[in-house]
């Protein structure tokens, strides 16, 4: 905005807004907002997008028919595929490994090292996904990953706070598997080399994080995500493990059984389609920020479109807890350039408050995720005490300095380097100001229902990671989801081994279960030129897009 | 007939999620340019496209008409996909960053650059162990380091990237690793470096090297994973499955926080 006068990376009027905010730092370091009470808490959250009218439809057709889900998930499951299946050619097979994975996020990697640990040599896996190897939502978890190794903790109470957190929806077979695994597969990314933080003696260094009633959450700065991933990537290709980037599944395959046996992958540079055989497959997509759930913007990669939960629904799939998504109280609002990007909850655990413009903290920043969201909407939507930006959106301080008033100087450039850089970058010092944040949409709760082993209702189809459905119930608590990825990705990579192990018969590969879908759809009366999954979103300009010609 | 009070809230409720939705159009879908009042003139691939003025590199390029298959993953500084390299208008200086954390400006040059290929050197820690000679048996080039400083300056993370090849050639790891920690794996620092040094493998090496000889074993962990497979919490959990939503609950509600 060329005519605004900028200071400190903001627009002036912004800059003076701030100026309450530093006013009234240290009487808000003294009276801390309380807790909202139960009522409250209900209160507001008739305003948090799950809850507000409109924006879910109930699903018409397939397993789940007449559950709710989001619009925009609705959209996919009611659309046509990308391919006719009669002008697929399943003679000709491109790639005949025992187990295929979908996805190379942190779930889909992990899988593939622990099938290889049992029994399945690295050349009889092949590992597929949709950009490059690692880029994923798992590169971005910035907190840490829960696991109950502390003396005063235990798997008892990390199942009940997971349980909690999830409404008491979740399967508690499956959380138990994710809370009594969680030690152990720290202890193998330790062993792997993963450097979690310690003290200087050697413990770990645990933070706490909303929901959970123990400090448990193991981080590696705030990039911990990105520590994972890279360390069990360097593992995966040090084992030799196939792979290959830009090629999405775009169809699972069945034989007459209705067993999965496959998938049809379409590679995105030269746009011909692959057919995979396979005795096992593990899908691990990751989950669907980027389908932009109420006009939201996300924390979530490029990729995040959903893909898995459209493929393993029309195979037959059984989905679970898809009506609820989880929006991250504190996402950027402003510069411009980082709209939706994640400010870590770990910033509130640290002491950062949430402001309004007034300079009131007018929530409790540890309030349950959906709470907090919901305030931050009532702020700036009912109460009006947002501050708007120079491009219309509104939001409310997260008072990031006063991290360094409780915590001591230089606290938030130890705690948060990745969050000062990305700041840094468009002019704006954390360590001195206050940020602007709004609501983002950050997870998909539900998905494909999965068992303790990883196994879903499919024969020959495993999940893990944020793709399945079951451990979260309704809400996913801080940390859990990482954990998720490694503890199922274990699991699933071993139940596939086995089941191949076991022999398994394939018979004639076919995509009988998409004729079938689609003739659902048709007699239901869906008509629809909508077709998926989508595999990327489109953020070209308007004005190209309606000059655009197809010519090739 | 006159509305309930409970309509009413549910019209204005909607009327908000639209607000909300018509505000994030900008960043949800593809940019209207009968809303922008600002613009700058960028030169992508030698092409000149106007573009709004408070776009990222990465925003500025799809609004063009890009549609980006490689060059783009996490959005968001965490995984080097989208590295560029560009020069100001009337610059010398040839500048690397990250696409999607870097705003455009007026008279920008850029390429964004597929990802350098390397061969990543395959090694076996278990059974090789994690000495420097180790490290230099996979990486022998890191000894042609020239200290030009190159690489530092190509890091779109501010990293030491030199020192933390020095501290390898002196065998201090933990230097190299902790100094290395924030690197994304971008590649921008090995294409410059007239050493054809792989630094991004090279530090992931070093850096499992340090974590998985560098610290000692956690006690607390080892001591619970003992617990778990000497079977301490079965059968707590087996009365614990067998609980309704509401007996959980109540627990769940008593539950003792203890955070420090
Ligand atoms: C910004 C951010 C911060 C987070 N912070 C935390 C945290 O602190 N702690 C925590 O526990 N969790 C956190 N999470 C959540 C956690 O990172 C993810 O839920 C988890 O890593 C998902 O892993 P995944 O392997 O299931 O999916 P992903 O890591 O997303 O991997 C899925 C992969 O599959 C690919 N793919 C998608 N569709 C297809 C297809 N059709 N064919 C082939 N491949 C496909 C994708 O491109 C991607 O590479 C955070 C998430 C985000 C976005
Ligand atoms: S060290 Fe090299 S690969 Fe790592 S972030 Fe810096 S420039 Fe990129
Ligand atoms: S660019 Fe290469 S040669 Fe120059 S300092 Fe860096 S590592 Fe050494
Ligand atoms: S797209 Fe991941 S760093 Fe830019």
């Amino acid at each position: 905005m060329s005519e605004l006068k900028f200071i400190e990376g903001y627009p002036e009027y912004m800059y003076k807004l701030i100026e309450i905010v530093h006013e009234t730092r240290s009487a808000r370091l003294k009276e801390k907002p309380r807790f909202m009470t139960l009522e409250e808490r209900e209160e507001v959250l008739k305003i948090h997008p799950d809850y507000a009218p409109g924006g879910k439809r109930e699903i018409r057709i397939g397993p789940n028919k007449g559950d709710v889900a989001p619009n925009e998930v609705v959209d996919l499951l009611e659309a046509y595929p990308l391919i006719n299946p009669n002008e697929i050619d399943l003679n000709n097979v491109d790639y005949e490994p025992d187990i295929l994975i979908i996805g190379g996020g942190l779930a889909g990697t992990t899988a593939a090292l622990w099938a290889n640990d049992n029994g399945i040599p690295a050349e009889n896996i092949l590992l597929v996904t949709k950009l490059r190897h690692g880029d994923s939502n798992s590169v971005m978890a910035q907190g840490g990953t829960q696991a109950a190794d502390r003396p005063d903790d235990s798997p008892i109470i990390h199942f009940i706070d997971t349980m909690g957190g999830g409404h008491f929806a979740n399967k508690p077979d499956v959380v138990r598997a994710l809370v009594e695994d969680a030690p152990s597969i720290i202890k193998w990314l330790v062993e792997l080399g993963a450097m979690f933080d310690r003290d200087e003696n050697g413990y770990f260094l645990e933070l706490s994080g909303g929901g959970a009633s123990r400090r448990r959450m193991h981080a590696a700065g705030d990039y911990t995500g990105l520590e994972e991933m890279r360390v069990v990537r360097d593992e995966f290709r040090n084992r030799g493990i196939p792979c290959l980037e830009f090629n999405p599944a775009i169809e699972l395959l069945t034989d007459n059984d209705g067993k999965v046996v496959g998938a049809v992958l379409w590679n995105m540079e030269t746009r011909e389609y692959k057919i995979v055989k396979a005795k096992a497959t593990i899908l691990a997509t990751g989950g669907f920020g980027r389908l932009h759930i109420r006009g939201f913007p996300t924390t979530n990669h490029y990729g995040a479109t959903c893909d898995g939960v459209v493929l393993a629904y029309r195979a037959g799939a059984k989905l679970r807890d898809m009506d609820t998504v989880q929006y991250h109280p504190t996402g950027a609002a402003y510069p411009q350039q980082i709209i939706g990007l994640l400010l870590t909850e770990k910033l509130r655990t640290a002491g950062a408050q949430v402001v309004n413009v007034d300079g009131e903290a007018f929530v409790n920043p540890l309030e349950p995720r959906d709470v907090e969201a919901s305030a931050i909407i009532r702020e700036c939507y009912i109460r009006n005490k947002g501050i708007t930006t120079p491009t219309g959106i509104r939001g409310v301080w997260l008072d990031i300095p006063m991290i360094d008033l409780v915590r001591g100087e230089g606290s938030i450039k130890k705690l948060f380097p990745g969050m000062v850089r990305m700041y840094n970058r468009f002019g704006i010092n954390i360590t001195k100001n206050p940020v602007l944040v709004f609501p983002t949409l950050h997870y998909q709760n539900g998905g494909v229902e999965t068992d303790p082993y990883g196994q879903t209702n499919v024969k020959g189809l495993f999940v893990a990671g944020e793709v399945s459905g079951g451990v979260h119930g309704k809400n996913r608590l801080m940390g859990n989801s990482t954990l998720d990825c490694l503890v199922f990705g274990r699991r699933a990579g071993i139940t596939a081994a086995n089941y191949v192990k076991s022999g398994v018969k394939i018979g004639k590969l076919t995509l009988n279960h998409v004729e079938k879908y689609v003739k659902e759809l048709e007699n239901t009366g869906i008509k629809t030129s909508r077709r998926s999954p989508i595999l990327l979103p489109d953020y070209r300009g308007k004005a190209v897009l309606a000059r655009m010609i197809d010519v090739f | 007939m006159e509305k309930t009070l409970e309509e009413k809230t549910s019209e204005r409720f909607l009327d908000i999620m639209e607000r909300i939705k018509e505000s994030n159009k900008s960043v949800t879908t593809g940019i209207d340019e009968k809303e922008i009042k600002h613009w700058v003139t960028i030169y992508i691939m030698g092409k000149a496209y106007k573009v709004p003025a408070d776009l990222t590199l990465m925003q500025a390029m799809e609004f063009a008409g890009y549609r980006f298959i490689r060059g783009a993953g996490c959005r968001a500084g965490f995984c080097g996909a989208c590295a560029t390299i560009y020069r100001k208008k009337g610059e010398y200086k040839l500048r690397t960053a990250l696409a999607c954390q870097t705003r455009v400006e007026d008279g920008m040059y850029l390429v964004q650059i597929p990802f350098a290929p390397a061969e990543k050197p395959v090694y076996n820690l278990d059974k090789e162990g994690g000495g420097l000679d180790v490290v230099f048996k996979h990486f022998p080039e890191v000894a042609r380091c020239v200290s030009c400083n190159t690489c530092t300056k190509a890091c779109p993370q501010t990293l030491e990237v030199m020192d933390c090849i020095q501290a390898i050639l002196r065998g201090d790891f933990k230097f190299a690793a902790e100094n290395s920690f924030d690197c994304i794996q971008c590649g921008l620092c090995s294409i410059r470096c007239p050493a054809e040094i792989i630094h991004y493998h090279l530090f992931q090496m070093v850096r499992r090297i340090h974590g998985k000889f560098g610290v000692p074993p956690e006690p607390n962990l080892e001591k619970r994973i003992k617990e778990i497979e000497e079977g301490k919490f079965n059968e707590e959990f087996e009365k614990l499955l067998k609980l309704s939503p509401e007996e959980l609950k109540e627990i769940y509600r008593k539950r003792e926080i203890k955070l420090d």
